[in-house]
């Protein structure tokens, strides 16, 4: 038996259409603007002025609390606007507009690409260094990596995970930093198990990438204590509970955090993040993404200096965006819409997916058969039907929560599946929405 | 500027949808289908096509006409409850027995439940039901006229008209008697085999029910040979089969979760065996079906699927 997580999954077509694409690097445009909330928790606090003078890995903003981050900046230049500015979904958010002029760095960053040795350093050194570069989780969520090392004192990490699953499809970004920047990634995650005092890594990579599984496993032998594991295919894959599951055969209680089992689980792009912030002092200020799409004359894979405009991306690609297009800031299963693609990149941009009207359209619903398919895809052990359906029958909330809606990570298999087409995954995210209300009013 | 597409994840869909899960359905028949048509020839094919033909036009009639909605024939439910009913019947039965079973299984059984989805009962299995206590002699006759029957083509390859003797042909080939769809069982487990590679059914429920008759007519065939068939005999006449692989299975009639449908299929196996062993009737798979039927919302209710991160107990 293949390695793969125990409960639900799905198959969808994979569309690894862009894995031959290499990285490139995308030259940097007139103007880049910088969000101050690429990470979860508070925005960062801008601390430069309209006209200041600003180099590559220059500070921008500074965290704005615990939960919060560093943000840099990607291009030298005069900044022109510290202002809102609306997102990729069209929500105002803080930015710092840079007018590009030449490319000077900060001093003390390393820019050759020859592996750098990990300098000596304490584990507060280490997360210190992290921290300052603003480094955050890039698997999607953006979660602050300097707070994941620093597990409460009681709670103790046994095993380091990292996620190379990249089970969302049309999405390479990974597989080509596998392919190409193994050692990087590699000493990144040794830098991690440092930090969190683990000495077991597990980099988790799903079959459909076999030269990242070569690439990286090639890499592995000079690393002790650094394991890569073959896993299955199945979509969830790359969610942290499923993950865990699939490779330590540990599954995380409901409510509990992955720390609760002894895991940390990191992306592998944040890893080499982290890598490039220890060893070479560079911030995280760019990053890999796929241009992808079936209807695309030609698929790609860019290093894009973050706060580069969506639009400009696209251009580069050579796409232009007809009319009732869907591009999606991720995959199809969990990606979402742009709305909006004046807007520019953040740090947990890894994938823009262009699909076409008739591959993204919705079924007309029809009424549930109750074939229980939502149910077996389900990889919480959720029944979505039911949920659904104590949703739309109204002020059903106690039975909601009961049925633990909160356990669900909005993967989107139960509305994959359903083959009558309906939309359980939109009732049950907002059947969240209503129990979290109560939960909070609860708490007041 | 474009107008790009807004709507929230997942953003794709999967190939299956009700039409074409009830469409392998009908594939999923076609051997056994076929295999009686061959058997029994023109009385047959008048009953399937006015079985299909009046499931669907009761379906349409009070889809548009009683209730003043959209009809849905389109997604093929009805056809394959007119398929099953026709199946279920006796291959020389007059035309308008398949005509009362169609109206009765779509007219009361499905539709004033509120139609696909709503209905506690298994169409086709109900109205057999019906018309088995309604038409006692009609559903019972087995006769086979003779001009039909002679001229198969089937049954000209059969050995001239020789005392069958029960053996693997008998068995698992094809033999004529019973309900159309009872008469092949080799065409039924290909229909099976069908369903599972197409991903439309999963083996949980078949086999609790195969394997529950297999386990209960074993003991006590041992007990007393004399008295209880075997399990060979017991797996493979009658309409066991056809439930247990097309009539069990019925999505909307049957439990969610695999532990629910372990308990559902025993069941059904159970009481099958309990009917025949001990019944008034001499096959009870429809009636076994039926009334687990009924228990179907109870065994929802209480035979969750294992949450993620739950202790098990």
């Amino acid at each position: 038996m293949k390695k793969t997580f125990k409960i639900g999954g799905i198959h969808p077509d994979d569309s690894k259409i862009s894995s031959n694409a290499a990285v490139e690097q995308m030259p940097v445009g007139a103007e880049v603007c910088i969000s101050m909330a690429q990470h979860l928790g508070a925005p960062a606090t801008p601390v430069v002025s309209v006209g200041d003078k600003v180099k590559v890995g220059q500070v921008i903003g500074e965290p704005a609390g615990f939960i919060s981050g560093f943000v840099h900046a990607s291009a030298s230049g005069t900044v022109k606007a510290v202002e809102p500015r609306p997102d990729i979904l069209g929500n105002p958010v803080p930015h710092v507009v840079i007018t590009v002029e030449g490319d000077e760095w900060e001093e003390g960053i390393v820019l050759a690409n020859d592996p750098v040795p990990v300098p000596e350093l304490s584990r507060e050194e280490i997360i210190d260094r992290i921290r300052r570069a603003g480094v955050v989780g890039l698997g999607g969520a953006s979660f602050p990596t300097h707070v994941k090392l620093n597990p409460p004192k009681e709670k103790k990490a046994e095993v380091l995970i990292l996620n190379g699953t990249e089970c969302e499809p049309f999405i390479t970004s990974d597989d080509r930093l596998m392919r190409e920047r193994p050692t990087g990634i590699l000493t990144g995650a040794a830098i991690i198990m440092k930090a969190l005092g683990v000495d077991l890594c597990y980099v988790g990579i799903e079959e459909n990438k076999p030269e990242a599984i070569a690439s990286m496993t090639e890499a592995a032998k000079n690393c002790s204590g650094i394991v890569i594991v073959k896993l299955a295919k199945k979509y969830p894959q790359g969610g942290e509970k499923q993950l865990i599951d699939a490779i330590t055969g540990r599954q995380v209680p409901s409510g509990a955090l992955p720390i609760d089992v002894g895991a940390v689980v990191q992306n592998v792009a944040t890893a080499y993040a982290v890598y490039e912030a220890v060893c070479k002092n560079k911030p995280l200020i760019s990053n890999i993404v796929t241009i992808s799409g079936h209807s695309l004359a030609s698929q790609h894979n860019y290093e894009v200096r973050i706060g580069t405009p969506v639009s400009s991306i696209l251009e580069y690609a050579g796409v232009t965006l007809g009319d009732n297009v869907k591009v999606l800031s991720g995959g199809p299963m969990m990606g979402r819409c742009v709305s909006n693609p004046g807007a520019t990149t953040v740090k947990a941009n890894g994938a823009f997916t262009i699909l076409t009207e008739s591959e993204t359209k919705r079924g007309v619903e029809s009424a549930c058969i109750r074939c229980a398919k939502c149910a077996a895809a389900c990889p919480m052990g959720l029944e979505p039907w039911l949920l659904s359906r104590l949703f739309r029958a109204g002020d059903r909330n106690d039975e909601l929560e009961k049925e633990r809606v909160f356990d669900c990570i909005e993967c989107g298999c139960c509305q994959f599946t359903c083959p009558a087409n309906i939309p359980l995954l939109d009732s049950i995210r907002l059947g969240k929405a209503d129990v979290m209300k109560i939960i909070r009013s609860r708490a007041k | 500027m474009s107008k790009l597409l807004i709507s929230p994840s997942p953003h794709v869909h999967s190939v299956h949808s009700t039409r074409s899960l009830m469409r392998d359905v009908l594939i999923a028949l076609c051997p056994a289908v076929i295999v009686s048509i061959l058997l029994y020839g023109l009385p047959f094919v008048l009953i399937l096509a006015v079985s299909i033909g009046a499931s669907v036009l009761t379906e349409y009639l009070i889809e548009r006409y009683i209730l003043g909605r959209e009809s849905t024939v389109s997604d093929f439910s009805a056809a394959v409850t007119g398929c099953l009913l026709a199946l279920n019947l006796p291959p020389c039965a007059p035309w308008w027995i398949a005509v009362v079973g169609s109206v009765f299984a779509i007219g009361v059984v499905k539709m004033t439940f509120g139609g696909l989805g709503q209905n506690i009962f298994n169409p086709a299995i109900a109205a057999r039901v019906f018309l088995l206590v309604s038409f006692p002699v009609i559903m019972t006759d087995w006769a086979v006229p003779d001009a039909f029957s002679g001229a198969t083509p089937l049954g000209a390859i059969a050995e001239g008209g020789a005392a069958p003797v029960p053996g693997f042909k008998e068995l698992f080939l094809y033999k004529v008697g019973g309900s159309a769809g009872e008469a092949s069982a080799l065409a039924l487990l290909a229909g099976f085999v069908y369903l599972l590679v197409r991903r439309v059914i999963t083996v949980t429920i078949p086999v609790a029910v195969l394997g529950t008759v297999a386990v209960f007519s074993g003991i006590l065939h041992i007990v007393n040979p004399e008295l209880y068939t075997g399990p060979l005999f017991n797996l493979f006449n009658g309409g066991l089969l056809l439930g247990a692989i097309f009539m069990a299975t019925d999505y909307v009639t049957s439990p969610m979760t695999v532990k629910g449908q372990i308990i559902f299929g025993a069941g059904i196996g159970l009481i099958t065996m309990l009917i025949r062993y001990f019944g008034a009737y001499p096959e009870g798979v429809s009636f076994a079906i039926l009334i687990m039927n009924c228990t179907v919302p109870l065994i929802n209710k209480y035979c969750k699927p294992r949450r993620f991160g739950e202790v098990r107990k």
